[in-house]
Order: C-alpha cells, then structure tokens, then sequence
C-alpha cells in the first residue's frame, strides 16, 4: 500500500478485511499526516492514544472476521461533539476546559462500530459561521490554493477542519452538523462529499446545541460511497432525544446502484440568482446534462419562497440559540468570569457570557433575544415560522408532483479568502442554497462536480424526499460518477 | 427597523452579555442591518398559515414517568468552575 491516508472508508475496510493493511498502520500514517499539518488549523484536539487503543481493538475484531464497516477507520470528530473525557469546546471561549463525563449518541454508535478517533476538528464558534473564522482556535485552512497564489481561503463553514481534515487526507472521513449548510458548504469548498440527513435521522443527543429544530450531524467523506456507509453507522433512532425518528433505515450502501433511469430531476428556477458567477451556472448546467443522460427526466420546478428562507431562518436559528445558549452562566461548567469585590450573580452571568462568547455568536443571541422579546415575538418569530412553513410547503408541492431529487448548485462561489469576507449578512449568503433544506428538515448532499478556472473545487447539491437518503445517495452516485472528479490539492502545508 | 443605543443595551442586559456603553452604538447598527435583512419577511402573505411547530409530522415519543437516571454526583459537579460540599458554588444572591 502506499499512502494508507488516501484510502476511502470503503477501500480501507475491503484491504483490512484481506489483510492487506491494518487498522493501526491506517491509524499511524493519519496521525503522521496530523502532525505536519499545523498550518491548516483543521485538528485542535488531539488523541493519539485513543487512536492507538482503538485501533487495535479494532484490528483483532477485524481479524476474528465480524468486523462492522466502519470498523478499524479513523475519524475525525467535529469539536461540536461530546467525546468522554476529550476537551470539547464548540470552538468556544466560554466551554475552556471542559470535558463531557459522557459521550454523543453519533460517536457512541460509531466507536462500537470500531471507528477510530485522531482528534477534534476546528470548526466556527457553536457551529455560527460560513468561513470557519469564528472559532477559538483560530482558522481552519483550505488545502486548496488559488493556481500559484498563495493567498489562504477559507474551508468554508462551520465544518471547515472536518473539510480541511478530509480534503488533505488527514483521516479517512469527518463527521460534521449542519443547521444551514454547515456540512455542504464546506465540503463544495474543498471538493468532497458532505450529506445532511433528513431532520431525525441521526441523534442529536450530546451534540452541542445551536438550533435545535434546524441542526443534524452527518457524515463529511471522499466519496459518495463513504457517505452511505457512514450514515449507516451514524442514524437510527434514540430514545435520548425525542425527535430522533423510530424509522428502519435500509442499506444505504446497498443503494448505490447508479441506475437513475426513470428518476425525475427538479430545477428550481428560484436559485438562479442575480450574480451568480458564470462557471457556477455551467457546473449547475452540465450537472443537469450528466443526470438526463444517465437516464433522468428533467423538469423545471418552482420553490415561490426560496427568497426568504435565509431571512426566516436569521430569526428561527438566532431565536433558538439565545434559548439553547442561555445554559452557558459559568454555573455548571465552562469559563467563568473574575469578578470584581461586590460583584453578584447577574455580573457573573454578563461578564461570563461578555468573555466567553466571540463577537458572531454574542451578535446571534442578542439578535435571538431581540425576536422573542414582548412587542416582537410575533412580528418576527412567529412570521418567520410561518415562512417557514411556506417553505416547506413548496417541497412538499414538487415532491407530490412526482419529483424524486432537486439539483442546485451548493453554494453561490468557489472558496474565498481567509479575512476577505467581513460583512455579516454578505456572509449570511453563503448558505443561499443549502439553508431552504434545513427549514423543510430534508436530506441535501453536496457532491464535488468540478474546478474552476482558478483551480478551485465547486460543488452541486441534491436534495431528497424526506426520509428518502439512500435514493438520494444513489442520483449523488450516478452525478459523482458522471462527474469523475479526482482533483485534489497540492500539498503546501 | 433602526434600533436605538438604548434597546441595544436593553437586549444586552435580557441577554445577560456586558455590553461597554462606548460598544452599544456599533452593536445598535449591526442590529438595525441584520433586522433590515430580516424584514423582507414582510412582504410574504402568511395569512391562514399556522407557524411551524415541528418539521417532521410524527408525535414525540412518550416514555414512562420513571427514574432512569441518577447518583451522579461527582459526575455532574466535575466539570462546575466552583462546586463546595456537594453544590455549585455562585456569588452570594440573598442578602
């Protein structure tokens, strides 16, 4: 074998399992590659003797020959999980310190599953950014360049080490959440695969909370493939969390067969947007053309409320994260504030929160306070919730007119600078096309289709019925293989 | 909507977030852009539109009303910035 850290999740399990390879030669050549790869600010924990244990735990189940999938891969684990006795921040001031007495439902299923753990990755503050330069930790890195510039570019966000990690072969697969386009936007960023499953699908038990009716974690891969496998290790049902759905999942693996012949494929003419660079209207173009000759039948739809679902969600995620976010008080666990001679509780609670919270997320609570004050929680909550309900209302229309998949681009740009990108809401646009999915609570995959003519990934986005991945998995298998991207960046780092 | 120094400081203070008074007129602009994005929501007929409650139409799940949890202790002060005899430990709040 020559480099074990370029492996996919399905080669890697097909070489262990003939013996080819070993969980711990796989293990050590990730945590050689982490090392060298301080300039990417994609690991900002890291846990090499876990890996070490796991790893070979996992060799001698892969030896006794029942060995899951997963079983023997190693993984990074965004900072937004709790992992047992591992710090994790949510790239956040305020959790300094802090290391959960218990472990996420999504890590749990995966480390019985005998997947490894090489670290944390970095990623934006409580998950609140679209350029991973909200976290603690300092930037996340994109491992892809401009041609010969050597201008730093943003992973994209808030996923962004989970899509570092994975694009510059760090481990195998990420894990990643997404509550606007947090999995999608960063892995069309840096050429790999990212699903967000439908709402309910994967636990969210002991994922840091940011909005609780939008986020759902799911896998970040390099190819569609992994994907499958991965999600199949990640969903099911969790009596710890109320709204984790009690549905059989199939084989999602099993799925792929590449055969879309008969499917029908939506265009949403909403998402094409005033501006939209030339080459991301090309790359939506022959996307189109590739699943219509793979089969598909094309039809043009209409999603009437696109236009507001970023303005519906700026009020329903703020909203809800001032509620998710009033836990952090310095009382139970965290950063808490020095405080001065007479200082009382209501001064340990503002100065907490005032040193714990960077700027972005401090913007989003009082925003979400501000929507949910007396005098306005109507006039903005409530109407965004309505909105929302629109929204869904337009999928529910297109799908019950026979559409199986929608194909859009994943995001409005290629990557863009580190520190070129400082407005707010211009940043809010990031996530112009993956955030309608988040409102109606669908799978949305982002599968890397091209470069452009900067020599930078752009990925496409496909968006599913509810409940409906694998199928959704298989339009992504046939566009990924219509596609044939192979492109990865030059290692600089 | 144009917010006013003096709502920021009033959502600053529901928020529990100290806010400098020399900050609150920044804070008060970037309110006003973000609430100015937010009011193309007017534009939408949401008449006879219930709000969402739930994006998925199935019923939570019910469990029985019994412990099935507990005697952690330790477990649950580990993590506090300060914990005496048993408890979290904050600033006097009863005079």
């Amino acid at each position: 074998m020559t480099d074990l850290t370029k492996l996919t999740i399905a080669e890697a399990r097909d070489a262990m399992r003939k013996g080819d390879t070993t969980s711990t030669e796989i293990t050590n050549a990730c945590l050689s590659a982490i090392e060298g790869s301080g300039a990417l600010g994609a690991f900002v924990h890291h846990t090499p003797e876990i890996a070490a244990d796991q790893a070979k735990a996992a060799d001698v189940r892969i030896q006794a020959g029942d060995a899951p999938a997963m079983c023997g891969i190693p993984l990074g684990i965004k900072d937004l999980f709790c992992t047992k006795g591992v710090p994790s921040q949510a790239a956040s001031g305020i959790l300094e310190g802090f290391k959960p007495e218990y472990e996420s439902t999504v890590t749990t299923q995966l480390f019985d599953a005998g997947a490894v753990m090489l670290g944390k990755l970095n990623m934006d503050e409580f998950a609140m950014g679209s350029s991973n330069e909200t976290s603690v930790y300092g930037n996340a890195v994109n491992p892809w360049r401009r041609g010969n510039e050597d201008t730093a570019l943003t992973p994209g966000g808030s996923s962004g080490g989970s899509a570092s990690a994975v694009a510059a072969d760090l481990c195998l697969a990420a894990t990643g959440t997404d509550t606007g386009g947090s999995i999608r936007q960063p892995a069309a960023f840096v050429g790999i695969t990212g699903l967000k499953p439908t709402y309910g699908r994967v636990s969210r038990w002991g994922i840091v909370a940011f909005a609780s009716s939008l986020d759902q974690a799911g896998p970040m891969t390099k190819d569609v493939r992994d994907s499958a496998i991965m999600l199949q290790a990640m969903c099911g049902h969790d009596p710890k969390d109320s709204t984790s759905a009690d549905l059989a999942a199939p084989d999602f693996e099993a799925a792929l067969t590449g055969d879309i012949k008969g499917k029908t494929i939506g265009i949403p003419k909403e998402y094409r947007m005033d501006g939209m660079p030339e080459e991301i209207e090309k790359l939506w173009a022959d996307g189109t053309a590739m699943l219509k000759d793979a089969g598909a039948k094309i039809v043009d739809i209409t999603l009437p409320h696109t236009k507001y679902a970023l303005p519906a969600y700026y009020v329903i995620a703020p909203a809800e994260a001032s509620s998710n976010l009033a836990r952090y008080d310095g009382v139970r666990f965290g950063h808490r504030a020095k405080l001065a001679q007479g200082d009382g509780i209501t001064e340990m609670y503002e100065k907490t929160r005032a040193e714990g919270f960077g700027p972005e997320v401090q913007r989003r609570v009082m925003i979400g306070t501000y929507v949910l004050s007396a005098g306005f929680y109507d006039a903005y909550y409530n109407r965004a919730r309505r909105v929302r309900a629109l929204i869904k209302r337009d999928f529910d229309q297109v799908f019950a007119d026979g559409v199986d998949a929608i194909l859009t681009p994943a995001t409005p740009s290629a990557a863009f600078g580190l520190g070129e990108n400082m407005d707010p809401i211009q940043m809010y646009l990031n996530d112009v096309f993956t955030v309608t999915v988040n409102l109606a609570g669908l799978p949305g995959i982002s599968v890397p289709a091209g470069l452009d003519s900067q020599g930078l990934p752009l990925g496409l986005q496909l968006i599913g019925r509810p409940w409906e991945e694998a199928e959704l998995l298989n339009t992504a298998y046939a566009l990924e293989q219509a596609a044939g991207f192979v492109a990865k960046p030059t290692k600089w780092w | 909507m144009s917010i006013d120094t003096e709502t920021a400081r009033r959502v600053a203070k529901l928020a529990r977030i100290k806010v400098e008074d020399d900050q609150l007129p920044a804070l008060a602009s970037e309110f006003s852009a973000i609430l100015g994005f937010i009011e193309q929501l007017n534009e939408v007929d949401v008449d006879g539109v219930e709000p969402m409650t739930s994006v998925t139409p199935q019923r939570l799940k019910r469990r029985d009303d019994v412990v099935t949890d507990g005697d952690q202790q330790e477990a649950v002060l580990k993590n506090a910035p300060d914990s005496r005899e048993g408890f979290f430990a904050v600033p006097k709040v009863v005079e």
